[in-house]
């Protein structure tokens, strides 16, 4: 280790998602911390901005928090890391948070830095090599083998990167990072293994970090956490003046949005937090020791994301009041299904309604079956591979439950209510085609790693 | 004996996605007391849980008694993956609510 502590912070858990907050972030940075660190991605957003290319944040919320880290780790000197920039972490994004760093660096008119990035797109080509040597690329949460029809259908893959891009760019002497997809954990790691602090308190340190003020309470997001790891610790705190690190809520964070508490896996192992234990530090700090790493045995496996589209969507809505349609509403939208299968047969198409009032939110998984509601709200979506069709589904599917025929419906002039009489254009709909692990000999193949001098870029 | 919510003994309740392709709940209490109450109670089990949504067992993948945090955690598999045409719940953040009123009973 070159020194006994490192300490990191992390203004907000999803850079860009909504702004991080001031006053904590600058009680933060007075401390001077060794490390800015930040993920920009998730995979809660949805298929869409991967397969679509496309932020889910608008520009101008990534260009705030970008700016607000920028200027405080260059003005203090100290390193800056950003992973799977622009939600996605794909090619596109990492070019608009390079350019972003170049236009503040301008308008800033900073001393030279270096600026490392690297891209995390997987080309179809790759995996398809893989299969002619008879690698499987391995399902993940329980799905199959990728087969060359998934992948077929697949417009965009990313790799999720571990430590090593970044260990790399920080040993080649880069002071700001912008990372491809990554795991968030990753980023927080790779800056504590490479000054040679443990492996399992510096991927647990990832792990608390990566949400930002999640990991504190009262809940409260887009604050700043601080972590400091030593040989022997982790300890974490809340920047915030009203918020503080406790056991509860550090515990509780280490299960957020992970399917298993004690177990967390990255490119090149398993995070083991069995024996993790928690201690009150201070009154706004926790203190944690015991979390393991545990290294993957063979190659290392790296996680993959891919999204394809659907087709091009459009979405209905129509409103139901009459109680006796209400309690038939399944009779009603067989009704509208039926008509649209006359037009457009079995296939081709897609059509779906969410009733709300009745089980909209939960679906199947709904477990009150009769609706004791005195009116429906009934969202339809129509997705097809023309904006023509998809529109054209989506009228049926919405206009007939206006039609439905019901044998004892009072109102004979029309079963539903529409707000207006027209389907919207909504994004193309895509889906989750790839979440699989692809076994590596170098974990660096997959990650393209640039490093250019700001300076000269600008001038 | 009288019966008690499980909203009016744990301190969270919540879903959120684990991924693209599941969901994971949280029932997370504020006291060791009522942590041990409910985990004992029998009421909050794998069982219990795939009765309560109308799912087979097979379709929750973890279930863990969390005792660091005081918390009961499960997660299932979701129908179809994350934002997929036609899912109403992106981020799995509205599938909790069926627990607010599971029964847990208490000795006087």
């Amino acid at each position: 280790m070159t020194s006994k502590s490192l300490r990191l912070i992390c203004p907000n858990g999803h850079l860009g998602f909504a702004p991080s907050k001031r006053e904590s972030f600058d009680l933060g940075a007075k401390t001077k911390p060794d490390f800015y660190c930040c993920d920009s991605g998730s995979s809660d957003i949805g298929p869409g901005p991967l397969g679509g290319d496309y932020s889910a944040s608008p520009y101008e919320w990534q260009k705030h928090d970008l700016e607000m880290m920028l200027v405080a780790a260059r003005n203090q000197g100290a390193p800056m890391i950003i992973g799977s920039a622009g939600d996605t972490g794909a090619r596109s994004r990492v070019d608009l948070y390079v350019q972003i760093i170049k236009d503040l660096a301008r308008k800033h008119k900073m001393a030279p830095f270096k600026l490392a990035y690297f891209y995390s797109d997987v080309p179809k080509e790759y995996l398809k090599n893989k299969f002619n040597q008879g690698e499987a690329i391995e399902g993940l949460d329980g799905r199959k083998e990728l087969t060359l029809e998934k992948l077929e259908q697949t417009n965009r893959i990313v790799a999720v990167a571990g430590i090593h891009p970044y260990i790399k760019a920080l040993e080649m002497g880069a002071d700001v990072i912008i990372g491809g997809r990554s795991s968030d954990i990753a980023i927080f790691a790779a800056p504590a293994i490479k000054d040679g602090f443990p492996e399992g308190l510096s991927y647990y340190m990832g792990k608390t970090l990566e949400c930002a003020s999640f990991c504190a309470e009262p809940y409260g997001a887009k604050e700043s956490i601080i972590g400091e790891i030593t040989a022997e610790d982790v300890k974490v705190t809340a920047m915030s003046p009203y918020q503080s690190c406790t056991v509860a809520s550090v515990a509780g964070h280490a299960m957020y949005e992970r399917s298993n508490p004690y177990f967390e896996y990255v490119a090149g192992g398993m995070i083991d937090m069995t024996n993790c234990h928690y201690e009150q530090y201070d009154e706004k700090t926790c203190q944690v020791t015991g979390p393991v790493f545990v290294p993957v045995e063979g190659k290392i496996k790296v996680k993959l994301e891919g999204s394809g589209k659907v087709g091009e969507r459009f979405v209905g809505i129509a409103g139901v009041r009459d109680p006796y349609t209400i309690k038939h509403i399944d009779k009603v939208l067989d009704w509208a299904r039926e008509q649209v299968k006359e037009r457009f047969g079995e296939e081709g198409y897609e059509l779906y309604y969410n009733v709300y009032g009745k089980n909209g939110v939960m679906g199947k998984l709904e477990p009150l079956k009769e609706s004791n509601c005195h009116e429906l709200c009934i969202v339809c979506q129509g997705v097809a591979q023309t904006r023509e069709m998809a529109e054209e589904v989506t009228m049926t599917g919405t206009r007939q439950i206006f039609y439905a025929r019901l044998p004892e419906v009072k109102g004979t002039a029309g079963t539903a209510a529409f707000s207006f009489d027209e389907v919207l254009p909504a994004s193309a709909a895509y889906k989750w085609t790839i979440n699989h692990t692809v076994s590596v000999d170098d974990p660096m193949e997959l990650f393209d790693l640039h490093l250019i001098d700001i300076k000269e870029e600008v001038s | 004996m009288k019966v008690v919510k499980l909203s009016d003994l744990a301190k969270t309740i919540r879903s959120k996605n684990a991924g693209t392709d599941k969901i994971t709940f949280d029932i997370i209490f504020r006291e060791k007391a009522n942590y041990e109450l409910v985990k004992n109670s029998g009421a909050i089990s794998k069982e219990k849980i795939a009765r309560l949504y109308g799912i087979e067992e097979n379709r929750i993948s973890d279930f863990v008694e969390f005792d660091p945090a005081y918390a009961i955690k499960y997660t299932i598999y979701r129908e179809k993956p994350s934002g997929s045409p036609g899912d109403a719940d992106i981020f799995g953040s509205q599938q909790y609510p069926p627990l607010l009123d599971v029964e847990i009973q208490v000795n006087d």
